[in-house]
């Protein structure tokens, strides 16, 4: 465990030395590739008068609510999806079909329904997470072994503790394993959307030092994405470790 | 009452296999039916142990899910105590071939499955204790399914099934996949059960002695499509050993011979 975290440093640490070297020895200037320190100043510049605060909380923001409204629709389908094979015929083919495009490419139109703010910026997170969370959720329910159906059979379950007692703890392995997945999704996602639609974020903060030609900051907002990224993925980690381990399904 | 009749019980699967031959039966094609059981009657008592008998494949669970109402026939009738059985009833409790135990639920909650109707926590408590002793899992109360031996999953699910007190039991290979002397003891378990319940079970095995020692009377099926080949009553007092009883021994090597294999080992 110790080795491990030794290990990573030290990777860490490789970076940042070549970085310093291609800084001073590739003939660019401090403008185009800031070297670590300067990057490092700018950072504390945008600690200090707050700016890195607000687009930060701006983005997580966005990402909470559109994943969240991913969950409370995608995982209910998926398991309607999963039980009912009529609706499962039906729907399937328009979500394999609505899945690869890309949520970017919904940007012209969720800003013209839902004009410039919060908003279509959620509504594309939320395309980003929904779609992969449906089809995972409704795959694991179709992945459920029947045995327990029969057992549920057996001891007269009603609709309800179907759904409670054998459906929803079934799937929760690979619902958290889905969550995981897209939640990194969605937050490749915000940044993006932060560029177009939307004058706050971390993505915007990107856009706007480009135009201020401030490209410490630039890989200043690109340095906070990665870490709240590592974040959000170690929770997620976390709660699977928690969820399986009560019933012995593999950790990942 | 649990006196059951089976009546021309047919079943016939279509076949969806993908490919178009296969060397066992070079004449079946995908979308054809296969007959798995071919008109069986018969008829299990009250209280009554039968074990049925027969080569693997041949459709012993079909039969069994049939009666547990999980699968429709598609000929013939099952009654139940003089009713027709229409679907699965908490009244017939099947315990799986390999393990019904929901893994999200500790021994107790599973155990608990067939009394979720007690209203009184305290009774139901007690209960549940009552069944858990009585398969001798007694601490082992809050494990997981998977932090149990195959053996103590079986004895959970038996305490599950016996919980509710059925009126049948009706358990397909419960000893499969268990080492030698833990099959041994659950198979004494669920003799002593039998002895000290009467329960009408009907138990699915592969295992020629397993049938010969437990059974109150053995049921030996064909090969697919499924006919009762046999039916023979066991008068042998228990606890039963084929070497003090000739006479079980004969019929031993004769089963052997009926399922194909030429001499007893
Ligand atoms: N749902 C199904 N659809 C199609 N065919 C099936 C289905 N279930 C069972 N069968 C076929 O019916 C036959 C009998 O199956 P069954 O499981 O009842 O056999 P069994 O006697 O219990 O075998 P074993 O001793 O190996 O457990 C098999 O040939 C199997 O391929
Ligand atoms: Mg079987």
């Amino acid at each position: 465990m110790k080795l491990a975290r030794l290990h990573t440093s030290v990777s860490f640490m490789v970076l940042i030395v070549l970085w310093e070297i291609l800084a001073r020895f590739s003939g660019w200037s401090r403008y185009v590739f800031p070297d670590p320190l300067t990057v490092v100043a700018g950072m504390a510049e945008l600690i200090k008068n707050g700016t890195l605060l607000k687009h930060t909380i701006a983005s997580l923001y966005r990402v909470t609510w559109g994943f969240y409204l991913a969950i409370v629709f995608g995982i209910p389908l998926g398991i309607l999806l999963g039980r009912v094979t009529v609706l499962h015929r039906m729907a399937n083919p328009l979500i394999q079909f609505l899945r690869p495009i890309s949520p970017l490419a919904w940007i012209p139109l969720s800003m013209l329904w839902f004009g410039i703010g919060d908003r279509p910026a959620i509504f594309l997170i939320f395309l980003s997470s929904f779609f992969p969370l449906t089809v995972s959720t409704t795959i694991a329910v179709r992945n459920i072994n029947p045995t327990y159906f029969q057992v549920a059979a057996n001891f007269n379950f009603s609709k309800f503790e179907t759904i409670f007692r054998l459906i929803v703890p079934a799937i929760v392995p690979e619902v958290v394993t889905a969550l995981r997945i897209s939640v990194t999704i969605a937050w490749l996602v915000v940044v993006a959307a932060e560029m177009i639609a939307v004058q706050s974020g971390l993505g915007y903060l990107i856009l706007d030092s480009r135009n201020a030609l401030r490209m410490d900051y630039v890989m200043d907002g690109m340095i906070i994405i990665g870490i709240i990224g590592l974040l959000l993925d170690t929770l997620m980690k976390r709660l699977a470790k928690i969820e399986s381990a009560r019933w012995g399904a593999q950790a990942r | 009452m649990a006196e059951i009749r089976l009546e021309n019980l047919s079943k016939e699967y279509v076949n969806r296999r993908q490919r178009r031959r296969s060397r066992q039966e070079p004449n079946q094609r995908p979308g054809d039916r296969v007959l798995v059981l071919d008109r069986i009657d018969l008829e299990f008592k009250e209280g009554e142990m039968v074990c049925i008998l027969g080569p693997s494949g041949c459709g012993k669970s079909t039969l069994l899910r049939i009666i547990a109402g999980f699968d429709r026939p598609t000929g013939g009738r099952v009654f139940i105590g003089g009713k027709e059985v229409a679907g699965p009833r908490s009244d017939s409790i099947f315990v799986f071939q390999y393990s019904g135990l929901l893994p999200w639920m500790t021994v107790a909650e599973n155990v608990g499955l067939g009394l979720r109707h007690l209203k009184d926590s305290a009774r139901k408590e007690d209960k549940i204790r009552e069944y858990i002793e009585m398969v001798e899992l007694e601490g082992f109360e809050s494990y997981y399914p998977h932090q149990l031996s195959g053996g103590m999953q079986r004895r959970a699910e038996l305490a599950r099934a016996l919980a509710v007190n059925p009126s049948l039991l009706i358990m397909d290979e419960p000893f499969s996949g268990l080492d030698f002397l833990t099959h041994m003891k659950m198979r004494e378990e669920v003799v002593n059960m039998h002895e000290f319940l009467r329960k009408t079970t009907l138990v699915v095995t592969h295992d020629i002695d397993d049938a010969l020692i437990m059974g109150d009377r053995i049921v030996v099926l064909s090969g697919r499509p499924a006919t009762v080949k046999l039916q023979q009553t066991l008068d042998f007092p228990r606890p039963r050993d084929f070497e003090r009883s000739p006479e079980l021994s004969r019929l031993r090597s004769e089963i052997f011979l009926m399922l194909g294999v030429p001499y007893a080992v």
